[in-house]
């Protein structure tokens, strides 16, 4: 703070240009705002919020049957082929079934580890735990799950060779694997916003429930874990959202299972409309769960 | 904290068996590096430094980790400059429609993926009419990694406030002066965090890249992908991944000496 | 995407138009939906005149495999000599299925596409990529009589492409879990099947449609299948529900061959859909694998290098296809692939001496019993004109039904 300028507020000609503007935009707050907000708002608006409305609208276009180019024909058949195939109200089931497992796995893992990395291990060491559970964040996506297909290749795989001894075979390719692999994938992203959660809560409030007599469950259930609440939340977003826009982990250690981001690429190419209106689906779900959570104030806790 | 001596068992097991949960895949990807056979099977017959040696020689991979420091690097740099100006603008002010503004920015990386890469190929190709290059992989990164950013420097500046500029302001230094010396300072740890964040963001992207790249334009993962389905690259590919993991503790290394709160206050 | 369809029509039109304008080598415009209950054809676009000094670049979309450059493998490379020798710097994409072929060309993005018969024929129609000048072709005269004019490669005669390779979808089988040697396709589909969970299938939905078709044409005569790529309303539905009926007993359906060899090597798969390539790379790790071409015939793919209509770099692209082809590279790529090169000549200079008999490449017979990928469209391609065929959007749509 050495460096300040000598005090002063009036400005006068002569003075520096960056200064005069500096104190024309002191009093004009709506300009000022004006020129934060307007690159970001463009950029997003401009290259990701039109493009997506742009895709999610060709889901009413047709194809053209020699070409298979996108005609602008309006047409419901797109979205009513969707509706009214239980295939895909099936496939919907399975992917929030995957998203939802995941997100609970991710919970029970990282709720132990947080408490332990928050309440328990002694202060010095908790920036070392901390970057123990964030390392494999950097270590690349493809390379995790490619780390997982070794890990449950049916016969030849790791687990399969833990579980040989006890007359067991691994989980082989198939839904399991994918929610496995996605846990394992996105348990960093979990384990975070809890220990920040938990760490900010003092400790004396489980004290005082421990004093008035409440067992471990009790003041883990009645005080830790209401409180976690909003932080668990705001982990669930990046865990329900990313296992529901997965794809690639599926193609790898999915088996023949397909959830629906799995359809809505396998069919972009062939039938973009048909792509689109299958995309509606994920998309549909996680605006409902981003407002959901938005409610609960978690999205500040991100 | 008082926890009986059964309870901190517990949870010391449970934190242990969860970073052995973390860390054994990774190992078995940095033990398979030396696996002698090109086929996956575990445990390995017989090990070598073979394959390492392969890599070492091997030009597509240096070219593809070039790409995607270049893409990075472009992606991070715009990223950080809108998060910043967005968490500025939502951090200080009110106005209409600063909720949807505020859920915008989470979009690109909240929706899945393909729907994400999807639409960007679609705007380069009709809407924007552009022609797909390094750019436009550098750009569509630099959209789902703006929210990093945003949510490193927004936190920072909820909790900073505002009376150390306020202070700046009453002893006489300007707007500019003052984010120089005063608020800049205050930001740094929560750029750094958000930019390191978003570079690892953009290094380890396939899906948008996937569609957003032209010919010629392989980052690593994408060499990584195509690498993945062709039988004599597994053990090369093995190398690959055992170098990504080992690796991955420069960022964090970095991150710890950088700022002493950057990990745990960093924002995901 | 408000503008897609009005984009891509525009300009495919205005392409149509400027290629007219500016070469004087087009005579009409856009696809003619067949006045007069003919046959549609596809937009007339004229072929390269002579191929001139390279434009110093350009820009492939292939599969794996088919353009390596070295990055790959450093001791299989054909792409550093093509550059030195034209002066054409060779950009490789590699893409991953049909569908993304399909889509990524016609915009000039790319030159030349490795197209399969089940994307070539949607190009051709869609205008996205130019017929070619035989003439100019220096290695299709050494491509045997039995692979050209054909429907994943002409239309009306008009040649598209030139043809690069070819392989069947062969029967794959564990010969230690299936006894006796199978010889019919009925061990995958017959409900009975002692395989049941253990049968994989290939991941397409022209592949897995028309192998369902080819298995009917003989179980099934009254279904009067004469073209499996060929399928009307009924005729395709029984293709469907015999796909659906199968499906409960498949294990996998393969995309990368990769995947489909450890299958078989880890014996989670037993039977089922395969490339010779993959057998070859299994038996070279030892697992009891063989193939057949069972008794009813099998589908098979035959690649095509393609020209895209809006190719920027015509005279590269026309050097690259020499280039792929001449006899040397065409064996270098075979061996690598594990195809059939379609240039005969690479036959003497393989590594292996037995390659081209391995994989059938001079044998017009065994080529004759294969239904090579060819692109479904709603004018029937065995030539029927009383009823409608189900084109390729109905197809993939009915794959990703049954897929989900």
């Amino acid at each position: 703070m050495t460096a300040l300028p000598p005090a002063g507020t009036s400005v006068a000609p002569g003075v520096p240009a960056g200064r005069r503007l500096s104190a024309w935009l002191s009093g004009r707050p709506r300009v000022r705002l004006a020129a934060l907000l307007a690159p970001p708002a463009i950029w997003l608006t401009l290259v990701y919020l039109a493009a997506l409305l742009a895709l999610l609208t060709t889901a009413f276009f047709s194809v053209d049957e020699f070409t298979n180019a996108v005609t602008r024909t309006l047409t419901l058949s797109n979205v009513r082929d969707v509706v009214s195939d239980p295939a895909y109200l099936r496939a919907s089931a399975r992917t929030v079934g995957v998203a939802a497992a995941v997100t609970a796995l991710c919970t029970v893992i990282a709720i132990p580890m947080a408490f332990f990395m928050a309440k328990v291990a002694p202060a010095r060491s908790r920036g070392l735990l901390v970057a123990l559970v964030l390392t494999p964040l950097w270590a690349s996506y493809l390379v995790k799950v490619y780390a997982w297909q070794a890990m449950v290749q049916p016969g030849s795989g790791v687990i399969a060779w833990v579980l040989r001894p006890l007359g067991v075979d691994g989980p082989g390719y198939g839904l399991m694997a994918v929610v496995l692999t996605l846990t394992y994938l996105w348990l960093p992203y979990m384990v975070l916003p809890v220990y920040a959660g938990l760490e900010r809560l003092p400790d004396s409030l489980v004290d005082a429930s421990a004093d008035l007599g409440a067992g471990p469950w009790r003041t883990f259930r009645n005080v830790v874990l209401p409180l976690a609440y909003p932080s668990i939340v705001a982990g669930s977003v990046f865990t329900f959202s990313l296992s529901l826009g997965d794809y690639i982990t599926v193609q790898i250690v999915g088996g023949k299972a397909q959830l629906l981001a799995n359809i809505v690429f396998a069919n972009y190419a062939a039938n973009l409309p048909f792509a689109a209106a299958i995309a509606i689906i994920p998309v549909l779900i996680t605006v409902a769960y981003l407002a959901v959570v938005r409610r609960t104030g978690a999205l500040d806790n991100l | 904290m008082l926890l009986s001596r059964r309870g901190r068992t517990i949870l010391a097991a449970a934190m242990g068996l969860g970073l052995a949960f973390i860390y054994l895949p990774l190992l078995v990807v940095v033990v398979n590096s030396f696996n002698a056979s090109q086929v996956f099977a575990w445990p390995p017959r017989s090990l070598t430094t073979r394959w390492w040696r392969e890599v070492a020689s091997n030009t597509g991979v240096r070219e593809a980790v070039l790409t995607s420091v270049e893409v990075g690097l472009v992606a991070t740099v715009t990223a950080v400059v809108l998060g910043t100006l967005l968490a500025f603008a939502l951090a200080r002010y009110t106005f209409f429609g600063r909720q949807s503004v505020s859920v915008l920015v989470v979009l690109p990386i909240a929706l899945p993926g393909i729907v994400t890469a999807l639409a960007l190929r679609t705007a380069f190709q009709t809407f924007l009419g552009v022609e797909l290059s390094i750019w436009t992989v550098a750009v569509s990164h630099a959209t789902f990694c703006m929210v990093v950013v945003y949510n490193n420097v927004i936190a920072r500046l909820r909790r900073t406030g505002t009376t150390a500029e306020e202070a700046s302001a009453d002893l006489g230094a300007d707007g500019f002066t003052t984010f120089r010396l005063v608020t800049f300072p205050l930001l740094r740890g929560a750029l750094l965090a958000g930019a390191l964040l978003a570079f690892g963001l953009s290094f380890d992207e396939i899906v948008v890249t996937l569609s957003t790249a032209p010919p010629g334009v392989t980052t690593l993962p994408i060499w990584i992908f195509q690498n993945l389905s062709r039988p004599n690259q597994a053990p090369v590919v093995n190398v690959v991944a055992a170098v990504l993991v080992l690796l991955s503790v420069v960022p964090l290394y970095l991150s710890q000496r950088l700022a002493a709160d950057t990990v745990t206050a960093g924002r995901l | 995407m408000l503008r897609t369809a009005h984009v891509k029509i525009a300009t495919a039109a205005a392409g149509l138009a400027l290629l007219a304008s500016a070469c004087g080598t087009t005579s009409g415009g856009g696809t003619t939906p067949s006045a007069g209950g003919g046959r549609a054809k596809p937009p007339s676009l004229k072929a390269l005149g002579s191929v001139g000094a390279g434009e110093g670049t350009v820009n492939i979309l292939a599969w794996a495999g088919y353009a390596e450059d070295g990055t790959t493998d450093k001791t299989v490379d054909w792409v550093t000599p093509f550059e030195k020798e034209t002066g054409c710097q060779a950009k490789v994409q590699v893409a991953n299925t049909s569908d993304e072929m399909f889509e990524k060309m016609g915009s000039g993005t790319f030159d030349v596409v490795s197209a399969s018969g089940d994307s070539s024929l949607r190009m051709i129609y869609a205008g996205k990529v130019a017929p070619v000048n035989t003439a100019l072709l220096t290695n299709y005269a050494d491509v045997p009589a039995f692979e050209k004019d054909q429907n994943w490669n002409s239309v009306d005669s008009v040649a598209y492409g030139m043809p690069h390779g070819w392989g069947a979808q062969l029967m794959a089988y564990r010969t230690d879990k299936v006894k006796p040697a199978p010889d019919s396709w009925s061990v995958v589909w017959d409900p009975g099947s002692p395989y049941k969970g253990a049968i994989t299938n290939y991941d397409s939905p022209v592949d897995g449609i028309a192998a369902a078709a080819v298995y009917l044409m003989s179980t099934k005569p009254d279904l009067a299948i004469k073209n499996p790529y060929a399928l009307d309303q009924k005729q395709f539905d029984a293709a469907i529900a015999l796909l659906q009926q199968q499906k409960p007993a498949v294990g996998t359906y393969w995309a990368s061959y990769t995947d489909a060899q450890k299958a078989l090597e880890s014996g989670t798969t037993v039977v089922g859909s395969t490339w010779q390539i993959i057998v070859n790379l299994a038996k070279a790790d030892k697992a009891p694998v063989e193939s057949v071409l069972p008794k009813e015939g099998a589908t098979g793919w035959a690649d095509t290098w393609m020209v895209d209509a809006k190719s920027p770099h015509p005279n590269c692209a026309y050097l690259w296809m020499n280039w792929e082809t001449k006899p040397d590279v065409q064996a270098q790529i075979a061996e690598w692939f594990g195809e059939a090169p379609a240039n005969t000549k690479a036959c003497a200079l393989t590594t292996d001496k037995t390659h081209c008999d391995t994989y059938h490449a001079q044998d017009e017979a065994y080529f004759s019993k294969l239904w090579f990928w060819s692109t479904p469209q709603s004018d029937c391609l065995d030539g029927r004109t009383d009823v409608k065929c189900l084109p390729y959007s109905q197809w993939s749509k009915a794959w990703s039904s049954l897929r989900s």
